[in-house]
C-alpha cells in the first residue's frame, strides 16, 4: 500500500488545471463553483475572488449546510446603478444614525479600463460562517445565530472594546452610540424575519434586483440556484482571511 | 504647613508629587469629559480605525508592568542573588504600571462597567481578549499578595505568589499579543509573532523601568545608592542589552519577511518604514528606542548608571511610539485597497485628539505620582538580603 503511493507520488507531476484527472474535473465543476477571470473595474475579479475558497470545502458544501435556513444574499453588481435606495431602506428600517452604516455601496473606478470605467459594489455583514468578530468578542456580545447562521448583536452585553471592528475583515460594524452598542447588519432579523416578514428592506427596496436574498440550503431558493451554476462566475471577497462569508457577488 | 515633615526626599521629589498630581487631576477631566460628551466626539478613532492611542498607551503599561515582573522574578523567584536588590521596587512598579494601563483602557472602553459583569457571567473561551483581561485580573492579585508578603517578610510565600503573578502574567501579555495575532483579516498583526514579541518586548521594557524608577528614586529621596543596588542595576542593564540585541533581531526579520507577505502587509510595512510612519519608526522606535539605548548601555560598559538611566529614559519615549506604530499601522490599510474603491483611501489616516493624548499623560502622571508615594511610604522599598 505505501509502496503504491510512493510511486505515484513520484510520479506526479506539475498539477497545471489540464493535468486534474477528468472524474475529478468533474466533481469540482458539478458543484459549481467555478471560478472565471472577469475584468471589471480595473482588477481581475477572479484574483481576489475564489468561492471554493471562500465558503467551504467543496465536499462540506455538497453534504450540508450548517444553519437551516441558512441565510444568504447573493449580489448581481453589473446591475447597481448606486441610487442607494437600499442604504436609505435599512437606515430607516433599522434606525440606523446619519455616523453609521449597515450597508453602503462601494464605488470601483479604473480610468484604464476598457469600457465601462466604473462599477459598484454593495457590501453588508457576510455573516460569515467562521466569523472573526464573534471569535473575537470577549463577552459573547455578538453571535453566530445557531438555527439561521445569522451574526446578531446581544447589545446589553457589549463593553465597546471594538474588537469585534477591528476582527471583521468587512467594515461591516461601527459604535452605534444610541444602542451603547457595536451595530451591524442583521439581516433585518430584528425588525423584519423575525416577526415573519421576508425579505430584507435593503432587498425590497432595490429597484434594480441586486440583492437576492434566501436560504442558500434549500435547492429551491434562487440564492442556491445562483451560487450553484456553472455558466457565470461566482465569487465572495476576501477570501483569504477563512471566514467563510455568507455573501456572495455574481453577474446578471 | 511643613508638608517635608510627611513627605521625605527632596525639593524636586515633593514639586514632582504636586505636579503630577495636578496633572492627573487634569487629565481625570479630560477623561470624565470625554465620556461624558461621547467618545465618538471627543477621540479621533473612526470605524475604520477604532484602536488608536489609548490602545497604545493600555499596550505600553501593561507591557512594562508584566516586564517588571519578569525582572524581578530572576532574583525573587530564581534566586540571582544580585537581582533581590530592586525585586521589592520592581513588584510595586509592576502594580502601579497595570493601574495605569486599567485607567487608560476604562476610559478606551465604551461601557467599562459591563465589563465586570459580563466578563464573569458571559465568557467567551475563543477570545483573547477574554483570557487577556482575566488573566491580568489574576496577575495583579498575585502581584498585590506578593508585594504584602514582601512587606511583611514573607519570604517564602512571597516567592509562590510571586511565581504564580509570573506565570499569570506571561499568560496575560502572551494573550495580549495574540489579540492582534489572532485577528486573521489584519495581515500586518496576524501570525505568531505577536505573542512572541510582546514577551521579548515587554522583558526589555521591564529592564528599563526598573533602571528608570530606581535611579530617580534614589535622586529624588537623596539617598546614596547601597552598592549592592549599584550591582543589581548593573546586572539589570546587561540583561536590558540582551534583550534590545533580541528586538533587533525580531524587527530585522519582520520587516524583511513582510516583502514577501500578502499585499496588504507590504503595503502597511512600507507605510511604516517609508511613509506617514517613517519618522516614528526610524527615529522614535529604532533609533531611540532600540540602537542608542543599546550603544549607551555598551559605552557606559553597565557601569556608570547616569548613563543608563539617560539611556532608559529615551527608550522609554520609543517604546511609546513602538507601541503606537504596532496598534495604529495594523489598521492603517484600508480594508478593500485592493479593489480601487473610491470611497476609502488605501491608508487611511488616524490622528489623537487633546483628550486621548491626556489619558495617556493622565497615566503617566498617575505612574510617577505612586511612584513617589511608594518611595515614600515603603522607604525605598529597602529589601533585606537574607
Amino acid at each position: 500500500m505505501i509502496k503504491r503511493w510512493f510511486k505515484e507520488f513520484k510520479n506526479l507531476g506539475n498539477e497545471e488545471i489540464e493535468k486534474i484527472p477528468d472524474e475529478e474535473r468533474r466533481e469540482f465543476l458539478k458543484i459549481g463553483l467555478i471560478i472565471t477571470g472577469v475584468f471589471a473595474g480595473g482588477s481581475l475579479l477572479s484574483v481576489v475572488s475564489k468561492v471554493a475558497e471562500g465558503l467551504a470545502t467543496p465536499e462540506e458544501l455538497k453534504n450540508n449546510y450548517p444553519y437551516k435556513p441558512h441565510y444568504s444574499m447573493v449580489f448581481k453588481i453589473d446591475l447597481c446603478i448606486d441610487c442607494e435606495r437600499c442604504v436609505e431602506a435599512c437606515n430607516l428600517t433599522n434606525q440606523v444614525p446619519d455616523y453609521g452604516w449597515r450597508t453602503m455601496i462601494l464605488e470601483r473606478y479604473s480610468s484604464k479600463a476598457v469600457d465601462q470605467k466604473r462599477i459598484f459594489l454593495p457590501i453588508l455583514c457576510n455573516h460569515c460562517n467562521h466569523p472573526p468578530c464573534v471569535i473575537a468578542c470577549p463577552t459573547k456580545a455578538t453571535i453566530k445565530d445557531s438555527q439561521t447562521g445569522i451574526v446578531k448583536m446581544v447589545s446589553y452585553k457589549c463593553i465597546g472594546c471594538k474588537t469585534c471592528m477591528t476582527a471583521c475583515p468587512y467594515n461591516a460594524r461601527y459604535f452605534n452610540e444610541e444602542r451603547h452598542a457595536v451595530d451591524k447588519c442583521d439581516f433585518c432579523w430584528e425588525k423584519r424575519l423575525s416577526k415573519g416578514i421576508t425579505p430584507t428592506a435593503c432587498v425590497e427596496a432595490c429597484p434594480a434586483g441586486v440583492r437576492i436574498f434566501g436560504d442558500l440550503s434549500d435547492p429551491l431558493s434562487e440564492v442556491y440556484r445562483l451560487v450553484h451554476q456553472l455558466g457565470k462566475p461566482v465569487w465572495v471577497l476576501k477570501p483569504e482571511t477563512g471566514a467563510k462569508p455568507n455573501v456572495f457577488y455574481t453577474i446578471s | 504647613m511643613n508638608l517635608g515633615k510627611y513627605l521625605p526626599g527632596t525639593k524636586a521629589s515633593r514639586f514632582l508629587l504636586g505636579l503630577t498630581f495636578l496633572v492627573f487631576l487634569i487629565s481625570m477631566a479630560f477623561g470624565i469629559h470625554a465620556m461624558h460628551i461621547g467618545y465618538r466626539h471627543a477621540y479621533g478613532v473612526t470605524r475604520e480605525i477604532p484602536w488608536g492611542v489609548l490602545i497604545s498607551g493600555y499596550v505600553f503599561f501593561v507591557v512594562t508592568s508584566t516586564g517588571l515582573c519578569i525582572v524581578s522574578s530572576i532574583g525573587h523567584v530564581f534566586g540571582v542573588k544580585s537581582f533581590i536588590p530592586i525585586a521589592k521596587r520592581a513588584v510595586y512598579l509592576s502594580i502601579i504600571t497595570l493601574l495605569a494601563g486599567f485607567m487608560v483602557i476604562f476610559f478606551d472602553l465604551e461601557n467599562p462597567f459591563r465589563m465586570l459583569i459580563w466578563n464573569l457571567f458571559s465568557p467567551n473561551l475563543t477570545s483573547n481578549i477574554w483570557w487577556m483581561g482575566t488573566l491580568y485580573g489574576v496577575y495583579l492579585f498575585f502581584m498585590s499578595l506578593e508585594f504584602f508578603f514582601l512587606l511583611v517578610e514573607k519570604h517564602r510565600s512571597a516567592t509562590i505568589a510571586g511565581l504564580l503573578g509570573l506565570i499569570s502574567g506571561v499568560a496575560a501579555h502572551s494573550n495580549l499579543g495574540a489579540v492582534f495575532g489572532m485577528l486573521h483579516g489584519r495581515e500586518f498583526w496576524y501570525g505568531p509573532y505577536m505573542p512572541i514579541y510582546f514577551i521579548a518586548s515587554a522583558a526589555a521594557s521591564g529592564c528599563t523601568a526598573i533602571i528608570f524608577f530606581t535611579y530617580l528614586g534614589y535622586k529624588l529621596m537623596n539617598e546614596k545608592m547601597e552598592r549592592a543596588m549599584e550591582i543589581s542595576l548593573q546586572a539589570v542593564g546587561k540583561v536590558w542589552a540582551l534583550v534590545l540585541a533580541i528586538l533587533m533581531f525580531f524587527t530585522t526579520w519582520k520587516l524583511i519577511t513582510a516583502f514577501v507577505g500578502g499585499e496588504g502587509k507590504i503595503l502597511a510595512v512600507k507605510e511604516l518604514i517609508s511613509g506617514k510612519y517613517a519618522f516614528n519608526f526610524w527615529f522614535f522606535e529604532v533609533f531611540l528606542g532600540m540602537i542608542l539605548p543599546f550603544i549607551i548601555l555598551l559605552v557606559s560598559r553597565f557601569q556608570n548608571l547616569t548613563h543608563m538611566f539617560i539611556a532608559s529614559l529615551l527608550a522609554f519615549i520609543g517604546i511609546y511610539f513602538m507601541r503606537v506604530d504596532l496598534v495604529v499601522l495594523g489598521q492603517v490599510v484600508s480594508h478593500y485597497f485592493e479593489l480601487s474603491i473610491t470611497d476609502f483611501p488605501t491608508f487611511l489616516s488616524y490622528t489623537p485628539t487633546i483628550y486621548e493624548n491626556m489619558i495617556i499623560i493622565g497615566a503617566i502622571a498617575f505612574t510617577i505620582l505612586t511612584f513617589l508615594i511608594g518611595e515614600g511610604v515603603f522607604k525605598g522599598h529597602k529589601v533585606e538580603i537574607h
